[in-house]
Order: structure tokens, then C-alpha cells, then sequence
């Protein structure tokens, strides 16, 4: 998977104290995120790449073998609009 | 790591939404509006301070969406200051408007303030949709609006209130709304309550005008699926279902009305026997957890049959009460669009005459500060 995904249009990511959660706002609803997707979500910064954000994830847990959860989410999630995924050129 | 996976937001815990309704002042008449019919009594509005000390308070109890609506929002000088630091609370903010009065000026000063999504109503159901279809005034006003909108990055998000005058013109409405470029289209069609209660006999349209209003809708959605979502909003009377009404009471929304009054939803102080917090007096965490106005329905301790013993009583808990007050004279009835209410009979009395061509002519009662008064000296 190629590309630097970005938060989708009208949409808001952010920690949610009450929630005890992250959490996607948009135009009137919210989706409360478990700690995995919240964690992709927190580096889908518009710099990194897919491939930067697996390995900041593989890094930060001391693990290996992310990405087919990664890129299971990622595109999930641009089904969903939550995410927008730009070439890295554009 | 576990899987990446999301959940749906709980049922209970902290308000989802605070709906700051800021004032009943508007420019508008609408017949089938929901603010109370005696809005002209309660004419005081909170101050910026007092507004901003509710947005502060309901944001520590967790709510996240905050809606700014009326009357129309607009008419408060200061709704830049409320959005503003609304945003910077960390609610998303929503601005339900009819447009009517927005400038370039005052949505630069909205982006400004960090304004996340604006909701554009058809708010009167005569004269503004006649306008509209025939490409006057209105059409202009919402495609002048719709342009700056744009060009600001808001998505042009659209809703028109769906009854007996209009509904015969809704393939024209939706293809007026693919025009002017709207991306979400809400077709609602209109509850009774407060104003459009009293003119339920001209606003209800009959079942076979419902039918051909929702295949017309389907045929749209299907022809503009790749550039507009419209939902249509089915009405409860001729579902004959009772809706699982605010989510349930002190579940999700907690509204402030302009004078300061909280309430579970924006028509519960109709309902008798309950008094309901004004926030100049009592914290927002008072008003959620403790006052009785807030827990008096909540869950499904307060009900009695046929709602206790139904299966359904999570699904819907037992519809809305202001309807089963208005129609059956009991706030802890059920529902009375439900057919296991012993008042069904009513809901079944209103659809068959709207069923029945020849009815009592009467004309519209307007939304107005004049009728309102007119109003509230009939009620004791």
C-alpha cells in the first residue's frame, strides 16, 4: 500500500478524557477507536507514508509484522472516508 | 496490539450533545416550527458569559458535538465568540441556519473561529419553498450562500422539511438541491409538535403521497449516488412505530433553550408536573446527573404497560413523550403511534383524515411572536 494517508474531509481525530478513548468527530455523530486504530490514526499526520507509519508502530511496540493489520485498517478506513490516501508526489 | 477495530459509543455515561439553542428571535414564520408555542414568554437570552460558562461545563462532562440553533443563531452578535470557543474546547461544532442574513464577512469571521460544519434549513414551508422552486428569491439566497460555503471548504449539507405543501414537489426539490451542489440532503418529514401540531391537518400528507414522495427519492438517490447523499426521513405517525426518541431521555442531548432552561429535549417543557434546571442556577453536571427534570424518564423504571412488559422497551423506551402527553394526555403512556397504545385510535383518527380530501379549511398558523402571545392566553 502507497501513499500518505490523511484525515478524510470533515472529519476530527482527538483524545477523548470522558471517553477514555480517540475518537473520530464528524458532522454530528462520533466513533470511539480502540487503542490499536487510535494509534495508526495518531501518526496519519499528512507527513508519514504508509510504510514510515508501520515501521513508527513496529517501533513504538516493539514488534514485528504489522502491516497486514496496518494496511487492513488504512484501507478500511478510506473506505469509510475516515482517511484520504495522497501519492506521495502530489 | 490488538486487531484494529472500533466500537459503537455506549448508551449511557456522559451527554453526547449539548444543543445550545441561543435565541428564539428569528426572521422566519414557520408553520411546522418545533420551538414552543409560547416562545414569546421566554424572550430573555442568557448572556455571552452565561453561554460561555455552559459550553465550558457541558464540555467537562464529556459532551463532543455542540449545535448552535434557534430561531436563527445568526441573530446573536456574538455567535462568533460561542464558536470560537467552542472549538477550542474540542467539541465539534455544528451551525443549524436558514442563511437568511449571512455575509462574506460573518462566515470568514465563522472559519475564523474554527467552524467544523454548517447545516442549511428551508425553515418556512410556503413561502420559502415556492420561492425556491420557482427560482426566486430563496433559490438565489441558498445558492449565494451555498457558493460561499464552498469556498470556505464547508460541504454544502442541506435540509428541507417534507409535508402536504411541498411533498408533491420533492423530485423538483431534490434536483434544485443537486444545483445549487449540495452533498448531504435531508428530507425530513415534519414531526408534530408545538407549531406543526396545530396545523397537523394541513401539514400531513396522505399514505399514497408518502409512497410516491419515497420512490421519487429512490430514484434520485440512485441517479446521484456518486455526488449526493439524501436520506428521507420517514414519519412516525404512518410507521405506526414509536421512534427511540433523543436516544432516550438524559441519554445523549442536553439542550439549553435561550432564557437558560435545560432540558432532555427542546420540546420537553411542555410536559406537566416536571420542573427543568435553569443553568443560571445549577452547574451542567447538576443538571446531567441530578435534577429530577433530567432523570424523571430516563432508562425504563417509569413506565407502565403496555411499554413494561414490551419486548421492545430498550429498542424504543416507549417512543416520545411529549407525543404520548400531547396526544393521550399522559407523559407516561406510551407512545401513541405505537398499536398497542390505547390512544392509537388518534394517530389512526389524524391519518384517515388526511386520507380524506375534503377537510376542515383553516388557515396556517405562522410562527410569530404576535400568534404566540395569542396562544399562551388560551393556555392556562
Amino acid at each position: 500500500m502507497d501513499g500518505i494517508p490523511r484525515l478524510g474531509h470533515g472529519f476530527r481525530f482527538q483524545w477523548e478524557p470522558a471517553q477514555n478513548c480517540h475518537v473520530l468527530l464528524y458532522p454530528e455523530g462520533m466513533i470511539k477507536l480502540n487503542q490499536s486504530a487510535g494509534e495508526i490514526l495518531v501518526r496519519c499526520d499528512g507527513q508519514r507514508d504508509v510504510a514510515a507509519i508501520i515501521a513508527n508502530l513496529e517501533a513504538a511496540f516493539s514488534t514485528r509484522d504489522l502491516r497486514p493489520d496496518v494496511e487492513t485498517f488504512i484501507a478500511m478506513a478510506v473506505d469509510k472516508r475516515w482517511l484520504r490516501l495522497e501519492s506521495a508526489t502530489a | 496490539m490488538n486487531a484494529p477495530l472500533t466500537h459503537p459509543a455506549p448508551g449511557i455515561g456522559p451527554p453526547m450533545w449539548l444543543l445550545a439553542e441561543v435565541t428564539y428571535r428569528c426572521p422566519l414564520h414557520c408553520v411546522f416550527c418545533y420551538n414552543p408555542v409560547d416562545f414569546a414568554r421566554h424572550e430573555q437570552e442568557l448572556s455571552t458569559d452565561d453561554w460561555l460558562r455552559v459550553l465550558r461545563e457541558g464540555r467537562e462532562l464529556g459532551a463532543v458535538q455542540c449545535g448552535f440553533s434557534g430561531g436563527e443563531p445568526l441573530l446573536r452578535d456574538d455567535l462568533e465568540i460561542l464558536i470560537a470557543e467552542a472549538r477550542q474546547l474540542g467539541y465539534y461544532t455544528n451551525l443549524i441556519t436558514s442563511g437568511v442574513g449571512l455575509t462574506e464577512a460573518r462566515l470568514d469571521a465563522f472559519k475564523a473561529a474554527g467552524l467544523d460544519h454548517i447545516q442549511l434549513s428551508f425553515q418556512d414551508s410556503t413561502k420559502e419553498i415556492n420561492d425556491f422552486l420557482t427560482h426566486t428569491r430563496t433559490f438565489d439566497l441558498k445558492q449565494r450562500v451555498g457558493d460561499m460555503l464552498k469556498a470556505r471548504g464547508w460541504p454544502m449539507v442541506m435540509n428541507v422539511v417534507i409535508h402536504r405543501l411541498n411533498i408533491e414537489h420533492i423530485g423538483r426539490i431534490i434536483e434544485m438541491a443537486d444545483e445549487l451542489g449540495a452533498e448531504y440532503l435531508e428530507l425530513a418529514n415534519a414531526q408534530y409538535y408545538s407549531w406543526a401540531l396545530l396545523n397537523r391537518d394541513q401539514l400531513m400528507p396522505s399514505r399514497e403521497q408518502l409512497q410516491c414522495a419515497e420512490e421519487i427519492t429512490n430514484e434520485w438517490k440512485a441517479r446521484l449516488a456518486d455526488r449526493m447523499r439524501i436520506l428521507f426521513v420517514v414519519p412516525d405517525y404512518h410507521e405506526g412505530k414509536p421512534k427511540k426518541c433523543m436516544n432516550g431521555w438524559g441519554n445523549v442531548f442536553l439542550t439549553v433553550t435561550p432564557d437558560g432552561t435545560a432540558l432532555p429535549c427542546h420540546t420537553a417543557r411542555m410536559l406537566p408536573g416536571l420542573s427543568f434546571p435553569n443553568v443560571k442556577d445549577h452547574s451542567l453536571r447538576h443538571v446531567w446527573f441530578e435534577s429530577a427534570g433530567f432523570n424523571r424518564y430516563r432508562g425504563t423504571g417509569w413506565m407502565k404497560e403496555p411499554c413494561r412488559s414490551c419486548d421492545d422497551k430498550e429498542k424504543d423506551y416507549g417512543g416520545c413523550r411529549c407525543q404520548a402527553y400531547l396526544l393521550a394526555g399522559d407523559p407516561t403512556a406510551a407512545d401513541p403511534v405505537c398499536p398497542k397504545s390505547p390512544h392509537h385510535g388518534q394517530v389512526v383518527a389524524a391519518l384517515e383524515n388526511a386520507e380524506n380530501p375534503v377537510r376542515r379549511m383553516r388557515p396556517l398558523v405562522f410562527r410569530e411572536p404576535r400568534e404566540s402571545r395569542r396562544l399562551t392566553e388560551e393556555i392556562p
